[in-house]
């Protein structure tokens, strides 16, 4: 078992996803099966390769910096479920 | 037992770019909510961020200035929670390899240098503004959301709130001078952050650290880390143990409090960014950056000395803001006496800005206005003193100085026979005073001389009341 079932609970927790008893046991054993694959690269050897940092060997693409227009706050707002003065309106967030 | 603290502060300064950092966004300061957005700064899908080139120039530059080492080869990560200033729900950050890292400053403690060791200087996006006034929920502005961020993080080297302070003081100084960030922290474009712990002196074992939040002057880190050090002593000595926690600094009342905060706030699972490619700072980008930095504060400070001939105290002052030395030197280049202008800038200048809580580019004085006064002084219009009051009105309203004293009236009295008027009238309404002079009471000139400004409204020439009022003394 390469994971346990508290981990499961805890990254479910975090992407903020709710599962019943049975669910997360499920995912234990299913998560814990792709683990142990996935594992399966800790057998190479790697000593002397250097980390990915990104899979495309390019670096330094960037953009001058100019100012474009934004888009407009009608369209901003659109598919916002609740506005207010012209912001997104969430639920009370209390410090 | 004695107890020494261990600080370390964690400073965010919003970089002086025009546009953000992944989109051609404005950065401006104040525009209405969410009019300086777009879909890339949204996180919508199917945008992708493409780095803006000026926020590594930038970085880099801060990281030379504070002496750091500059990564070769840097990328980008994601730091992922939820929090609705955030959205994309994961903040592109710099995580294990940033652009800057192992420099220093130097501040100044009881004549002494330390140095206080720069652990690292990453590139980040900030996260957009929440409001909770006037509203049953809270507003998200995502203005701000994008604007680029340098996030400053120093060494445990701190041992006192006044060290902070003084690291505080210097960094923004470097940060202004190196023109990275207008670090104006009513804005939002400085924030700082700090963790304490303290430890029986001498001990290598480091305490339990508190982290202090909503510090909005560098006066109130320096009170809420001398509050939150006595609090940890006291908790200590009555055999209590601290606990980790975050504490929020409360200005009105002068303590910190226990401030919730969001729940495994610290399991960011970074990972790197895949939608954007490593960048690689070559030795000849590196020089070139190198070479487009400004004098630094300690080599004005002595080009200051020894170009004007300023005292050592005086050049420090005047250089640790930037502003405030360009706004010397161009006063300097039409006036002659140096001296003169860094007395006034250190002391009515200074007097006003910090009352108002002003830079000194907020108010309407300009070089050209101080000079003038300074000449009017010179030339006999008005005294040293009326020219404060003409200072002032000309802090407050930004009108000419020649002006003031045309409207107010405030044109020195250097007519001989008017002011010898005046003075005779002083002796023969003090006759006491002037008994005492006569018996050598030199005090009673002072005096006197009072009573003549008095009578003239600060007016009268002082080398001539002087001389006019031995005169007729003597008769």
């Amino acid at each position: 078992m390469a994971i346990s079932k508290c981990e499961v609970e805890h990254v479910a927790k975090l992407a903020r996803l709710k599962f019943s008893a049975e669910e997360i046991e499920e995912f234990t054993v299913q998560l814990s099966k792709i683990l142990d694959y996935v594992n399966k690269l800790n057998e190479l050897d790697t000593e002397n390769v250097e980390p990915t940092a990104h899979i495309v060997p390019i670096h330094n693409v960037f953009r001058e910096d100019e100012v474009k227009p934004s888009m407009d706050r009608e369209k901003i707002l659109i598919n916002a479920s609740y506005t207010e003065n012209g912001c997104f309106k969430v639920p009370k967030i209390i410090e | 037992m004695k107890y020494e603290a261990v600080i370390g502060l964690e400073v965010h300064a919003e970089l002086l770019t025009e546009s953000k950092i992944f989109c051609g966004c404005s950065t401006k300061f104040g525009s209405e909510p969410n009019t300086q957005v777009c879909p890339v700064c949204l996180g919508l899908p199917g945008t992708l961020p493409v780095l803006n080139k000026k926020v590594v120039e930038y970085a880099v530059r801060a990281g030379l200035a504070l002496n750091c080492t500059i990564a070769n080869f840097s990328k980008m990560d994601r730091k992922n929670y939820f929090y609705p200033d955030l959205p994309k729900a994961y903040q592109i950050s710099q995580y294990d390899l940033p652009l800057c890292s192992n420099g220093y400053l130097e501040i100044e403690i009881d004549g002494q240098t330390k140095k206080i060791g720069i652990k690292r200087i990453h590139i980040e996006e900030d996260a957009g503004k929440l409001l909770h006034e006037n509203t049953d929920g809270s507003l998200v502005d995502y203005n701000r959301a994008g604007v680029p961020l340098i996030e400053i993080v120093s060494e445990p080297d701190i041992s006192t709130p006044e060290e902070a302070y003084q690291y505080l003081t210097k960094l923004k100084s470097i940060l202004e001078y190196t023109e990275v960030s207008d670090c104006k922290m009513q804005e939002g474009s400085l924030r700082v952050d700090t963790n304490v712990s303290i430890r029986p002196v001498g001990s290598k074992e480091l305490g339990t650290k508190i982290e202090l939040k909503n510090l909005n002057s560098f006066k109130a880190v320096q009170k809420a880390l001398e509050y939150e050090i006595k609090r940890q002593i006291k908790v200590l000595e009555e055999s209590g143990t601290i606990i980790q926690e975050t504490r929020r600094w409360n200005e009105s009342k002068g303590i910190t409090e226990p401030m919730r905060t969001k729940e495994e706030a610290h399991d960011y699972r970074y990972f790197p960014e895949p939608d954007l490619v490593p960048i690689v700072v070559t030795e000849e980008w590196k020089e070139e950056i190198r070479q487009s930095l400004p004098e630094m504060p300690h080599h004005k400070r002595e080009r200051f000395i020894s170009e004007y001939g300023l005292p050592e105290y005086d050049a420090k002052i005047i250089t640790s803001s930037k502003k405030m030395a360009d706004f010397f030197e161009k006063c300097v280049a039409e006036y002659y006496s140096p001296k003169t202008v860094s007395n006034w800038l250190m002391g009515e200048f200074s007097r006003l800005l910090n009352e108002t809580g002003k830079e000194i580019d907020e108010v309407p004085v300009t070089p050209q206005m101080l000079v003038k006064l300074l000449k009017l002084i010179d030339n006999g219009v008005i005294s040293g003193s009326i020219a404060k009051t003409v200072f002032e009105e000309m802090f407050g309203t930004g009108k000419e100085p020649e002006v003031i004293v045309e409207e107010k009236g405030l044109k020195q009295i250097a007519n001989e026979n008017e002011l010898r008027e005046i003075i005779k009238k002083v002796i023969d309404e003090n006759p006491k005073s002037v008994e005492d002079y006569k018996n050598g009471k030199e005090k009673a000139m002072g005096f006197l001389v009072g009573q003549v400004m008095k009578a003239t409204k600060g007016k009268a020439n002082p080398q001539l009341t002087n001389q006019i009022l031995k005169e007729e003394l003597s008769k």
